[in-house]
């Protein structure tokens, strides 16, 4: 359960984050939708304790995370770029992440599903965009956490490595993890998400499900819906 | 931390930077062999080397090291590992490697002209030892600023003037208030001024063990008088100490703070 209270961000004289509130008491995939810069990375990083707020409360099924670090054992995150240590292959990455972990996870067989195999002893450097994408889904997939982060999980990615992911995502899902996830792309939200948690102007403006975005813009697609929200 | 500490010079070590400021100092130290073939002296000329260019080296490896692992640092900061851990781990990495690089480019080319025959050993080690407290120190200064400024060239810069203020600007400001306040006691001043650059302080540590007076300077003298060859270099021992630690701690001050 993830409990977020009264959160505020600036940077510096940019108010990105106002007064952030919401819950997200069971299992599912929740979409953080909003235009670009809206501050959904920063909301992310925020749970991440990657980005320290300026005010609020974040608890995680009852815990208090302020200052804390343990807590991210229960957390894969995906982040929107894939960068990583140039200087390591594939396979020294994954052990790396491994080891200071302390634990194996599954990461055998999500190198085999998302066809890493070849690459395994290739640098990081050497990789295209979309490999090192699909090398960030291995490592933030490979341990068994409870909530799942996603960043703009579908960049670079082509579409056999995209069913994959939607695969992974829905099996996830079942296992009764709470998928955080950011997206432009209008027709995964609608396939994966259940539940829409819309920023605007540093605020929380929706959060509720697809149908009832729908009643609440009189639309009949999303992207309408969104592109209505925004525009009002 | 030592896992992060262990990856960090891995990475450092597939870079080849590393090896290339070993083999720089292994030449260097074969060279002043070769030109002075005789060990003590060679060591005396060194000195002025490591003082100026450890500081340096450190500085910009240092700088140039944590922008371009910003990338492994947001990795580790996304895993369950305190912060303070990744970057104690990496500060200790990187330093590490400098001063091993230095420890083992200078001591084969010493050893193998038969510096442990000579009885010039002694006065080797703290060389050495001064070289790896000047890395340690700037290479934590330059992790301050690295922290402080996200913009590279930025941080470049101040990185490159904080050595340029320490190894040549401030003995300049040093000098010309000497020469302006000379009517005045300077003695206290001039003894808490050199505890204030660790160039300085490196410089006065070394000439105090080599037992060098006509090379100690005004604040070398200054120094043996006022603590004695043994006191001194033990004050100014401990004193590179709080050099290495304070930095430090404004280190783990600032990335507990900051936003990533």
């Amino acid at each position: 359960m993830i409990e977020v209270s009264n959160i505020q961000k600036k940077f510096g004289k940019l108010e990105v984050l106002k007064d952030i509130n919401f819950t997200i008491d069971r299992p599912g995939v929740f979409a953080v939708l909003g235009h670009n810069g809206s501050g959904k990375t920063t909301m992310l990083k925020i749970l991440l304790g990657m980005v320290l707020p300026n005010q609020g409360q974040i608890k995680i099924d009852g815990k208090d995370i302020g200052g804390t670090w343990a807590y991210r054992k229960q957390i894969a995150y995906l982040p929107q770029i894939a960068r990583f240590p140039e200087n390591l292959t594939v396979k020294e990455l994954i052990k790396m992440i491994q080891d200071i972990r302390n634990e194996k996870g599954k990461a055998d067989q999500l190198v085999c599903q998302f066809g890493l195999n070849k690459f395994l002893d290739k640098k990081l450097s050497e990789l295209s965009g979309g490999t090192r994408q699909k090398v960030n889904i291995v490592l933030a997939f490979m341990f068994d956490s409870s909530i799942c982060i996603l960043d703009e999980p579908t960049a670079g990615l082509d579409p056999v490595a995209l069913i994959e992911l939607k695969r992974l995502i829905e099996s996830e899902k079942r296992n009764g993890k709470i998928i955080l996830i950011t997206t432009h792309i209008m027709s995964l939200v609608e396939e994966l998400a259940e539940e829409i948690i819309f920023l605007l102007d540093g605020k929380i403006h929706f959060q509720g499900s697809l149908d009832q975005l729908g009643k609440e813009t009189e639309e009949d697609d999303l992207e309408h819906a969104i592109a209505a929200m925004l525009v009002a | 931390m030592i896992k992060i500490l262990k990856y960090s010079f891995y990475d450092l070590m597939r870079s080849r930077w590393s090896f290339v400021y070993l083999a720089f100092y292994m030449a260097l130290g074969f060279v002043l062999l070769f030109l002075n073939a005789d060990v003590s002296k060679a060591t005396i000329t060194l000195m002025n080397i490591i003082v100026v260019l450890t500081p340096m080296i450190g500085t910009i490896f240092g700088i140039m090291y944590f922008y371009n692992s910003r990338e492994f640092t947001e990795l580790l900061l996304s895993q369950p590992i305190k912060r303070s851990t990744i970057f104690t781990g990496q500060y200790l990495g990187l330093s590490l490697s400098l001063s091993m690089s230095l420890i083992v480019g200078l001591g084969i080319p010493f050893l193998a002209y038969g510096i442990l025959q000579s009885g010039a050993v002694g006065n080797f080690i703290t060389l050495l030892l001064s070289g790896t407290f000047l890395t340690f120190i700037f290479v934590a200064l330059s992790l301050i600023i690295a922290l402080n400024n996200s913009n590279k060239i930025k941080g470049f810069g101040y990185a490159i003037l904080m050595w340029l203020f320490f190894a040549v600007i401030y003995d300049g400001l040093f000098m010309i208030s000497l020469v302006v306040f000379g009517d005045y006691p300077l003695d206290k001043f001039a003894l808490g001024a050199s505890l204030f650059n660790p160039i300085d302080l490196s410089r006065i540590m070394i000439l105090l063990k080599l037992e060098i007076s006509a090379l100690l300077g005004y604040t070398g003298a200054l120094f043996q008088k006022f603590f004695g060859t043994n006191t001194g270099f033990l004050v100014s021992v401990i004193i590179m100490m709080f050099w290495i630690l304070i930095p430090f701690c404004l280190i783990l001050r600032k990335a507990r703070l900051k936003d990533f």
